[in-house]
């Protein structure tokens, strides 16, 4: 478990030595957000009814953003390759980053969200669920992000490869978190998305840090 | 028994899958060219008019089997790959690798063959439909797949990895068709399942179900073919490929 702290603490210090990376992702969240009204023109009442989804399809795309630098440094200066030979099973020592990349590209969309949906003249209440589903949301994004991460580790064109693989399995959590924002403005209450995007989460983290495990274990054969 | 085991482990060598490979591929082919020949011949000559659909309905024998495939080549190239996983065979991912495109292939052909029929009966090419958008994305995790075996130039790396993430799309698929099932539905309900009588007429049934045989033969067919190709390619070092009679010419 120190182990698991320790990598954490660690990845959150070294995205605080290199912020213009974490806010780029920011920053790109929020320019992607502002198109859309550019683009589909300022009436309050479409804005209000496409704000759920322009906002989680924005968090998906800064959430991919940032997943290349997720084992890339790690797996180029050889650090990859001490934790898979050290006691700590590397599964765990997996989850740390991924925890550490939820916090510094996740947990930032989900506070920023709700300004976010302002512009889109969303309700408190709506706003509050939107925050909801994307705190329960934006974990199964970094976790099923890593295995796609560690798939194309190295690999030519792994960027654009990265997106491929990784976004199909990303449509049940864009489902359900927009969805619930849409059922409670509807008045049918969120309750039911929210309770699957939490099965999601916990599949997830049950089962992403092992696939993710395996795929760096081929990586670094 | 031990004896037997020892037959089948024999198969999962690329030198002696090679040539059985090579004289089974011709039988499943022909059957399948049979086959495929009754299937048409009873879709569009013995199997009736629909009366709600008219001719249109015509298409659902092509249709109906290539959706099946697309879906059933996936879980047997997942089932390839775990056993690549666990057993560390080579030829289990050539195999895998070997069906992907006939997958993709496959699922294309639903989701075109899908637009033609839409078009005249619900009047649009494309809706948003829970089963026409799961097939598409079934059709983006083929791509996927492709897309990172063709990325890697080690092929034992580009194995395991294609084994990984078609394991992880296996295991997505179903939490991705009930979420697009809850998100939105419209399509006509299953015409044919395994728990209750099917509601169409007979020869329609016999049509379809000896077209998706056919399907099933070809699919057979063209995986062990295009497996013998990438036997050839890997294991052109070695001696056996270079003493093989096609090898000689």
């Amino acid at each position: 478990m120190n182990a698991f702290i320790a990598i954490v603490r660690r990845d959150l210090l070294l995205a605080a030595r290199r912020k213009s990376e974490v806010l780029t992702a920011l920053f790109f969240f929020m320019i992607v957000v502002s198109l859309f009204p550019l683009g589909i023109g300022p009436e309050t009442a479409m804005l209000r009814r496409i704000a759920p989804g322009v906002l989680w399809v924005a968090a998906l795309l800064a959430a991919m953003l940032s997943l290349n630098r997720l084992f890339a440094a790690d797996h180029q200066d050889g650090t990859l390759e001490q934790m898979s030979l050290s006691p700590t099973p590397l599964a765990l020592l997996v989850s740390g980053k991924v925890l550490a990349h939820w916090l510094t590209s996740g947990l930032p969309l989900v506070l920023l969200a709700p300004v976010l949906g302002l512009q889109f003249d969303l309700s408190p209440r709506a706003l509050g669920v939107l925050m909801i589903s994307l705190l329960l949301g934006t974990p199964v994004l970094s976790l099923v992000g890593a295995i796609g991460a560690a798939l194309t580790l190295g690999v030519r064109g792994g960027g654009v490869l990265l997106s491929l693989l990784v976004l199909p399995l990303y449509i049940p959590a864009l489902i359900f978190g927009a969805g619930a924002v849409e059922a409670d403005v509807a008045g049918l209450g969120a309750g039911g998305h929210l309770s699957l995007l939490g099965a999601l989460l916990a599949l997830g983290v049950f089962f992403a840090p092992w696939a993710a495990t395996a795929a760096l274990r081929i990586a670094l054969e | 028994m031990s004896q037997r085991l020892v037959n089948w482990f024999k198969f999962a060598s690329p030198a002696s899958f090679y040539p059985l490979a090579g004289k089974m591929w011709p039988w499943f082919a022909a059957i399948g060219t049979v086959l495929a020949a009754a299937g048409l011949w009873i879709s569009f000559f013995v199997a009736p008019t629909d009366f709600q659909q008219g001719e249109g309905y015509r298409i659902i024998f092509i249709h109906v089997p290539a959706s099946w495939m697309s879906m059933f080549i996936y879980c047997v190239m997942a089932f390839w790959a775990a056993i690549g996983i666990t057993f560390n065979t080579r030829l289990s991912g050539m195999m895998s690798s070997a069906l992907a495109p006939t997958g993709a292939l496959f699922a294309f052909l639903s989701l075109w063959t899908g637009a033609l029929w839409g078009k005249p009966m619900w009047g649009a090419w494309w809706v948003w439909d829970a089963r026409l958008t799961s097939e598409l994305i079934l059709f983006f995790l083929y791509i996927g797949y492709i897309a990172l075996t063709a990325a890697i130039d080690d092929p034992r790396r580009a194995d395991k990895a294609g084994a990984i993430i078609s394991l992880v799309g296996v295991v997505n698929v179903p939490i991705i068709y009930f979420s697009v099932k809850w998100w939105n539905t419209l399509h006509q309900g299953a015409s044919v399942s395994l728990t209750k009588a099917p509601s169409m007429a007979a020869t329609m049934l016999w049509g379809m179900l000896i077209m998706a045989l056919a399907f099933w033969m070809y699919s057979i067919a063209i995986a062990l073919y295009r497996v013998r190709a990438i036997i050839l390619e890997r294991e052109r070092h070695t001696a056996w490929v270079a003493e093989l009679p096609e090898m000689q010419r």
